[in-house]
């Protein structure tokens, strides 16, 4: 399904998700305010995106945007969801409970990023040690043990 | 020349009853001719250590062959990048592993952290942070040559083992009728004197 036809069916089926889809790169991005993400997401789940790819994050300085990627195989279609999350409040609504494949990507997500997901059913470290301190993929990490490339590599 | 021709060789040139030998050559022997590997793969150079035990290199004619289990396993080779989350799983099967035993870092990662060692906040630099390395062996990643190079080079590090504690020989040590000892030839020669010197 390419993209036009995808935001004509999506538009018909659910008119609230229609003035917040947009094409980046040629591609369907969905975005929605922190609190209005759980229900996009159950939406979208509804709509046919039933399978989950992945969850990230991009620090863009004074927020964090919450990315989510959605596929179909019945619709031979994907999506982006996202969503920005002010640094010092960042949360948003866990999905495990409708993807349960979401529940490593948000553990990564909060072991590399700081983002809390609320309701998740065991938000802890995946990836780094569980005594690891700070968030390295932010863009203010500082650890004294990492040694910077010098200029002339 | 197989063992049990060197042994007989060695036999013939004494009365055909005593072989005269000493404690270390024997188990420098035993140890260094049978190096089981406890396979340590954790990124790429895994794929060159595995090619390595298949029939094109045939690692199983130097005795090596890999053992998953740290308990029946002489050498560790750790081929692949450590992070600072594997590093206590590493030393713990390190730990496992009966003495004597010995380590092989396969790989620039393993060897000095490899293309993490600039900025990288997860990555071991080097696995002798963690492990006593008896060989390094270079490559991003190695060929199986360069490990099986590095058993060879282990087998002589080995050779001139000790049961002594601390000890060590300046020369490897050889059993009778070893290339060492190939002073005793048709003409009856004295042993040549340039093998198995006490150091």
């Amino acid at each position: 399904m390419n993209i036009s036809d995808l935001r004509d069916h999506l538009c018909a089926t659910f008119p609230d998700l229609c003035p917040l889809f947009s094409i980046e790169f040629d591609d369907g991005v969905i975005t929605v305010e922190r609190d209005a993400l759980y229900a996009a997401a159950s939406n979208l789940l509804e709509f046919g995106f039933e399978r989950l790819g992945m969850i990230t994050a991009v620090d863009r300085g004074e927020f964090f945007e919450y990315v989510n990627r959605l596929h179909s195989q019945s619709l031979s279609a994907s999506i982006s969801l996202k969503c920005a999350l002010p640094r010092q409040d960042a949360r948003v609504a866990s999905l495990t409970s409708l993807w349960p494949a979401a529940n490593w990507h948000e553990r990564e997500t909060y072991d590399l990023f700081g983002i809390v997901f609320e309701g998740h059913p065991d938000l802890r470290r995946i990836l780094l040690p569980d005594e690891w301190e700070g968030h390295p993929l932010r863009k203010d990490y500082h650890d004294e043990r990492v040694i910077k490339r010098p200029d002339y590599i | 020349m197989a063992l049990i021709d060197r042994l007989g060789n060695a036999l013939d040139r004494g009365s055909g009853e005593i072989i005269l030998t000493s404690m270390d050559a024997v188990l420098d022997w035993a140890r260094k001719t049978s190096l089981w590997m406890m396979p340590m793969g954790t990124a790429c150079c895994a794929m060159e250590l595995i090619a390595a035990s298949f029939n094109k290199f045939d690692f199983d004619r130097h005795g090596t062959f890999p053992r998953p289990d740290p308990r029946h396993t002489d050498v560790m080779v750790v081929a692949g990048t450590i992070t600072r989350k594997m590093a206590p799983a590493v030393k713990r099967l390190y730990e496992q592993m009966p003495d004597p035993k010995w380590v092989i870092a396969m790989g620039n990662c393993a060897v000095s952290g490899g293309i993490f060692y600039y900025d990288s906040y997860s990555v071991v630099r080097g696995v002798d942070e963690i492990l006593p390395v008896d060989v390094h062996v270079v490559g991003c990643p190695p060929r199986p040559e360069s490990l099986q190079d590095a058993v060879l080079r282990l087998r002589e590090i080995i050779a001139t083992e000790s049961i002594a504690p601390g000890a060590r020989y300046d020369r490897p040590l050889s059993l009778p009728g070893g290339p060492c000892s190939t002073g005793h030839d048709a003409s009856g020669d004295e042993p040549s004197s340039k093998c198995g010197g006490v150091g």
